[in-house]
């Protein structure tokens, strides 16, 4: 396989303040491949909008800090670059795109004042040049009126031409990553597949990289190609997607799989699963999952469970799940 | 084709007839649809004519005494008669109003200006620099005012309205400044600034071009609210003896002169016109303040 685009190693992100250290993300890996998608899934509160804010080293301060890891972005890692240097990878080497397309943009700015921006700031082209690439970013992401929609507030715009002027933005200096965190949980579910399409024309087209945050796996089993399922601050169970959906491991995957409503089946009630997400300031001592599990055994409160492959790049956290396949390996 | 330029063309008539909406343009039109805020507006319109064209109105000039002509009730000469000292009263009033004016709109301006400065640094950074700024902010409040400005005038051994706008503008900053952290402190955290950081926008752009635009609505409201209070402020100060000396005409100076028991009762034209135009100015400012404030307000979109 290819060199990975970003590499995430042994991330942690904690708030700390006098009375807690909140442990917001605990010791995260994964990789995004160049042209690829990779898929952070999980409850609120899993720690997956905060990774991926840790990637921007957008971590809000003075309490959040990013106390270990490396992010390494074409083998150079983010963390050791000043905020100067830093401020030059975003919105040039690495887009974001939000969750509200209603608030993420400026209400005083113009369309094509807010694209232009990122051009005249990475790519030192003169405002007028600038206006003109964004009449073409415009129409690139499906505007047919785009000249006119450079000249329009956000005001004028939909919910979803809104999150499509973001995308613009984002991908206005064509950067080797876009990160989107719940880029369409604000949109209605026609307009959602319109942006899922145009990003992933737009992952063809220039080979970008997406890193896509969300909580909807329908989502991800449109878009994603490598999927990382998150709780607790962790990772839980990583792998491609399809075999995420064929053979998912972690109790916590196979419940989460379980409460989407399937369309065929008849059921008395959507599953869902007991509890809540622990709150980040105390875990349990044993597997963060192991309160709501229904495999739980008397280790899983007790010991963390490591993140193991067990198959081919199918790697989980799970004492029971990895006990079983240990066992059958020693059967053979 | 020809169809094809003619659906063209249809296009273009179309976008030619629909002007390009900014929230400036809608708050405008939300203002002129608010008849008190208009009638606000062209009341003080008026007041700012006849102080700025004084001279079109009366051939006299304010600051000349003349001791043949003291204490004359109102005639076709003196409309609204002479003062004590022989100034004419029509004279004193109209030019009283450009220094009242000046003085509240200059004052407004500085208070707004360190406000925003001191407001803004405080807010957009936060953390102990907020909170140390903010320390200072409450000793300020609670600065005893009277005294400050007698001692002021005794440093500078005079009088007259640079002093009167100084002496505003050091000690009615802390309010706006409060403010003004409130509003930063609440742009912050927007998701377009959040965004603006993401593009690898620096600090002082996304304070001057994403944060500076969206206070100014808050701005205009303040400032017009300041003017009125400074209006009231300086009338009350010169009322006092501590604003403008007597020699420079202005209303609350009118005012003063006209407070004795004999005047208040036989020359009610000499009070009863600056205590008028006091009113008028403080009452449209705050109408156009309360419109500002309606206009700009992002639930009333329409």
């Amino acid at each position: 396989m290819a060199e990975p685009l970003l590499k995430v190693r042994n991330l942690r992100t904690y708030f700390i303040s006098k009375n807690s250290t909140v442990k917001a993300v605990d010791g995260v890996d994964f990789e995004v491949y160049p042209g690829k998608v990779l898929g952070i899934v999980g409850e609120s509160g899993s720690g997956k909008s905060m990774t991926s804010l840790s990637v921007m080293r957008l971590v809000p301060g003075p309490q959040g800090k990013i106390v270990e890891g490396e992010i390494l972005l074409e083998g150079q890692d983010l963390l050791q670059l000043s905020e100067r240097a830093m401020r030059d990878v975003r919105g040039n080497r690495i887009g974001m795109i939000f969750q509200e397309p209603m608030s993420a943009l400026n209400p005083v700015l113009k369309i094509g004042e807010q694209i232009g921006e990122v051009l005249v700031r990475h790519r030192k082209v003169t405002k007028a040049q600038a206006k003109k690439q964004a009449v073409a970013l415009l129409r690139s992401v499906g505007f047919p009126r785009a000249e006119q929609i450079v000249d329009e507030y956000p005001h004028q715009l939909s919910g979803g031409m809104r999150q499509r002027a973001m995308i613009a933005m984002a991908m206005a200096c064509e950067p080797s990553l876009l990160i989107a965190d719940e880029p369409t949980t604000a949109l209605d579910v026609t307009i959602q597949a319109q942006v899922l399409d145009l990003m992933r024309s737009l992952k063809e087209q220039n080979g970008t990289a997406i890193l896509l945050i969300t909580h909807d796996l329908g989502v991800v089993a449109q878009m994603a190609d490598d999927v990382v399922v998150m709780y607790g601050g962790q990772v839980v169970e990583a792998a491609s997607a399809d075999e995420i959906f064929d053979h998912p491991l972690h109790p916590y995957t196979q419940a989460l799989m379980a409460s989407i409503p399937v369309i065929e089946e008849e059921r008395e009630r959507l599953q869902a699963i007991p509890g809540t997400v622990p709150s980040a300031a105390d875990f349990p001592s044993g597997c963060r999952f192991a309160p709501r599990c229904a495999l739980a055994e008397e280790r899983c409160h007790e010991q963390m469970p490591e993140l193991r492959e067990i198959s081919l790049a199918h790697a989980v956290r799970c004492l029971v799940v990895q006990g079983k396949t240990d066992r059958r390996e020693n059967a053979t | 084709m020809a169809v094809q330029a003619l659906h063209n063309k249809a296009k273009t008539g179309e976008t030619k007839r629909k002007r390009v909406q900014s929230p400036w343009r809608l708050s405008l039109q939300r203002f002129m649809r608010n008849r008190l805020a208009v009638a606000g507006f062209f009341t003080l319109l008026v007041i700012i004519f006849v102080t700025v064209a004084a001279p079109l109105f009366t051939p006299y000039n304010p600051t000349a005494i003349n001791i043949m002509n003291t204490n004359l009730p109102p005639s076709a000469a003196h409309p609204l008669g002479t003062d004590g000292s022989g100034y004419d009263n029509l004279a004193r009033l109209l030019y009283g109003g450009r220094v009242d004016l000046t003085v509240a709109v200059a004052a407004a301006l500085m208070t707004m200006l360190i406000g925003v400065i001191y407001g803004g640094i405080s807010g957009f950074f936060g953390g102990w620099i907020d909170n140390l700024m903010m320390r200072f902010v409450d000793v300020m409040l609670n600065f005893p005012f009277i005294p400050f400005i007698l001692a002021l005038e005794a440093i500078f051994n005079t009088s007259g309205e640079l002093i009167l706008i100084t002496v505003v503008s050091l000690t009615a900053w802390p309010g706006p400044a409060r403010f003004m952290r409130g509003i930063f402190l609440q742009l912050r955290e927007q998701d377009y600034v959040l965004g603006a950081v993401t593009i690898g926008a620096s600090k002082w752009r996304i304070i001057f071009r994403h944060m500076l635009p969206n206070t100014i609505s808050s701005l205009a409201v303040l400032v017009s609210m300041s003017v009125a209070g400074y209006v009231g402020l300086d009338a009350g100060l010169t009322f006092l003896g501590l604003g403008l000396p007597l020699t420079v005409p202005s209303w609350g100076g009118m005012l003063s002169q006209a407070s004795n028991y004999i005047d208040m009762r036989t020359e009610p034209y000499s009070w009863i016109p600056p205590a008028l135009m006091i009113i008028l100015t403080i009452l449209s400012v705050n109408f156009i303040g309360d419109g500002l404030r309606d206009a700009f307000d992002p639930q009333a979109r329409t």
